[in-house]
């Protein structure tokens, strides 16, 4: 009954594939045990867990920051075969919005561009056009300093999104915010995610906004983390204010919170 | 903050335009805030009272001229001597100023290569160290017999004492950047060359600036020491020889006169640092923004 791009790409060759994952940091501590997971290509999952149960560790080694201490995390579907810290097609929105300070919003969406030198006048092209996308228009001037927790948010969201990424990887992204602007963007964010079909892989330790977001939700354990279970959220886009008050919302709700649950009881 | 808000509408977030800070519009008088006026007027007051009450002292009673001098003296003193004290304060300034761009150039060099290479840091650091915890004053003599030029001995001490706050505020600056900015440019795979160009050096900057103010000063006191130690006669002798010359020769006003000229230099110099610092910063830095509360 999902209506979602990405409908049928379970089964096609997943973009990204991990396989027995680990990782063991120096002092010991296993942030991330014998992790299976495909991500397909077009898909917006969750991973949900209690802190400490290794989503962030494990979305940073998927972005390439830090690898595996044992296991391999694919490519199959991007085109670029091997692993390695070879820089990926991807974008990456931190918990906080760790922008330049010294830089102003249209400056910071360049920043990606810049790196890979695109000519300037392009640049600013693009990153104009980001964004305007992300609802900032008329702030390309204005200082980190001088916007608000939400729009600092956006423009770290543009910014990861300036290189039309085929992956956006979130950590946390909304956890700082107050509840009236966590649903705007959580809104603002599937908008974006239907028009530009990235796969977005978005890190929470929220029931209630993975089940609103995903079309998948990845249960994790902490000590050592671990994934305890892979739902579907069968529930059609686009999704609203009318689906957040939905029987079928608390339903699923309900369901992701028993697992949570479950997992952190295991 | 620009006051005129954007023509586009801006959806709600809950915290978006409506609830930025709004900039109060203070009356100003003279093109300066009103409230800022008491930060000049009070110590130009203070100034004022302890001057008089000075004046008062020496001629109440009638303390001789080469024990102290009124300030009255003092300044019929300087303008008399303008001719010989401005041409020594020239001398003086232009080793100020070299010493404080040797001091930046070598110590910003360095701050960049020892954050580049934890082997070059580990191996030079102490020596940084150890030159700025030895007193200048013990080992210019020596500075003076090595380097044969009095000029350059002189720039060389000023330097020494000015070098090290620029470079350890901007190793520490070097350092400070954001630890997930650093993992941003990686995933973006910036070279080593982009990670400083976009991300460390502009990090470093208000440490940097920080630094300098220290250093301004530091480079006018090391000129000054130097110059006692070296005590150079002639016409190329800076503001201290004038006040050892006038000492010997019991010429107290004039003594005044040329500490008069340091100090005043000394606060121009930290005055001139702080505009660069406050006008490089005011956009986006915490030490430079205005707060209501």
């Amino acid at each position: 009954m999902s209506t979602s791009p990405a409908a049928d790409n379970r089964s096609g060759t997943p973009l990204v594939s991990i396989r027995r994952v680990s990782k063991q940091f120096a002092n010991g501590t296993i942030a991330v045990r014998d992790v299976d997971l495909d991500l397909g290509a077009g898909e917006f999952v969750s991973l949900l867990g209690p802190s400490g149960c290794g989503k962030s560790t494990l979305l940073r080694m998927i972005a390439g920051l830090g690898s595996p201490s044992t296991g391999t995390i694919d490519w199959p579907g991007s085109g670029q075969e091997g692993q390695g810290k070879a820089e990926r097609d991807l974008g990456f929105v931190f918990q906080d919005p760790t922008l330049m300070p010294w830089a102003n919003a249209l400056s910071n969406v360049m920043l990606p561009l810049v790196l890979k030198h695109v000519p300037r006048r392009e640049a600013e092209g693009r990153a104009a056009e980001m964004l305007a996308l992300v609802g900032l228009k008329g702030f390309e001037t204005s200082y980190p300093r001088e916007l608000s927790g939400g729009m600092k948010m956006r423009v770290s969201i543009a910014r990861a999104l300036v290189m039309r990424p085929k992956i956006l990887l979130m950590d946390e992204p909304f956890a700082a915010l107050d509840e009236i602007t966590r649903h705007r963007l959580n809104d603002d964010l599937l908008n974006l995610w239907w028009r530009e079909r990235f796969t977005a892989v978005f890190v929470t330790h929220s029931v209630f906004e993975s089940v609103y977001l995903s079309q998948r939700i990845v249960v994790m354990a902490a000590r050592p983390g671990r994934v305890m279970a892979d739902l579907d959220v069968s529930a059609p886009y686009p999704r609203d204010e009318l689906f957040r008050t939905s029987p079928e919302y608390a339903h699923l709700c309900r369901l992701a919170s028993g697992k949570l649950k479950e997992a952190i009881g295991a | 903050m620009s006051s005129s808000s954007p023509a586009t509408v801006v959806p709600h977030d809950g915290t978006d335009a409506e609830a930025r800070p709004l900039a109060v519009a203070e009356p100003s008088f003279l093109g300066l805030p009103v409230s800022f006026w008491p930060r000049i007027l009070a110590p130009i007051a203070v100034g004022i009272l302890v001057l008089g009450l000075w004046e008062f002292a020496v001629r109440w009673n009638e303390v001789p001229s080469y024990v102290l001098p009124g300030p009255l003296l003092v300044g019929q003193t300087l303008i008399a001597d303008w001719g010989t004290l401005s041409t020594s304060l020239w001398v003086t300034l232009r080793i100020t100023f070299m010493a404080l761009a040797a001091a930046v150039i070598v110590g910003v060099t360095l701050a960049v290569l020892f954050t580049q290479s934890k082997w070059l840091e580990m191996a030079l650091l102490p020596y940084a160290v150890i030159l700025q915890v030895t007193p200048i004053v013990a080992i210019a003599p020596l500075i003076i017999i090595w380097a044969g030029d009095i000029n350059l001995s002189l720039l060389i001490c000023a330097w020494i004492v000015a070098f090290f706050p620029i470079l350890s505020n901007t190793i520490l600056g070097l350092n400070s950047a954001d630890h997930n900015l650093i993992n941003f440019f990686q995933l973006h795979g910036a070279t080593r060359w982009q990670t400083l160009r976009y991300l460390k050096l502009p990090a470093a900057l208000p440490y940097f600036l920080a630094g300098l103010k220290i250093s301004g000063g530091l480079a006018l006191i090391g000129a000054v020491v130097a110059e006692f130690v070296a005590g150079t006669g002639g016409s190329e002798s800076g503001l201290a020889y004038r006040i050892l010359e006038a000492g010997y020769q019991l010429k107290i006003p004039r003594v005044f006169a040329a500490l008069l000229m340091i100090s005043l230099s000394g606060i121009a110099i930290f005055l001139a640092t702080s505009l660069i610092s406050h006008l490089l910063l005011r956009r986006w830095h915490e030490s430079a923004l205005k707060r209501e509360n």
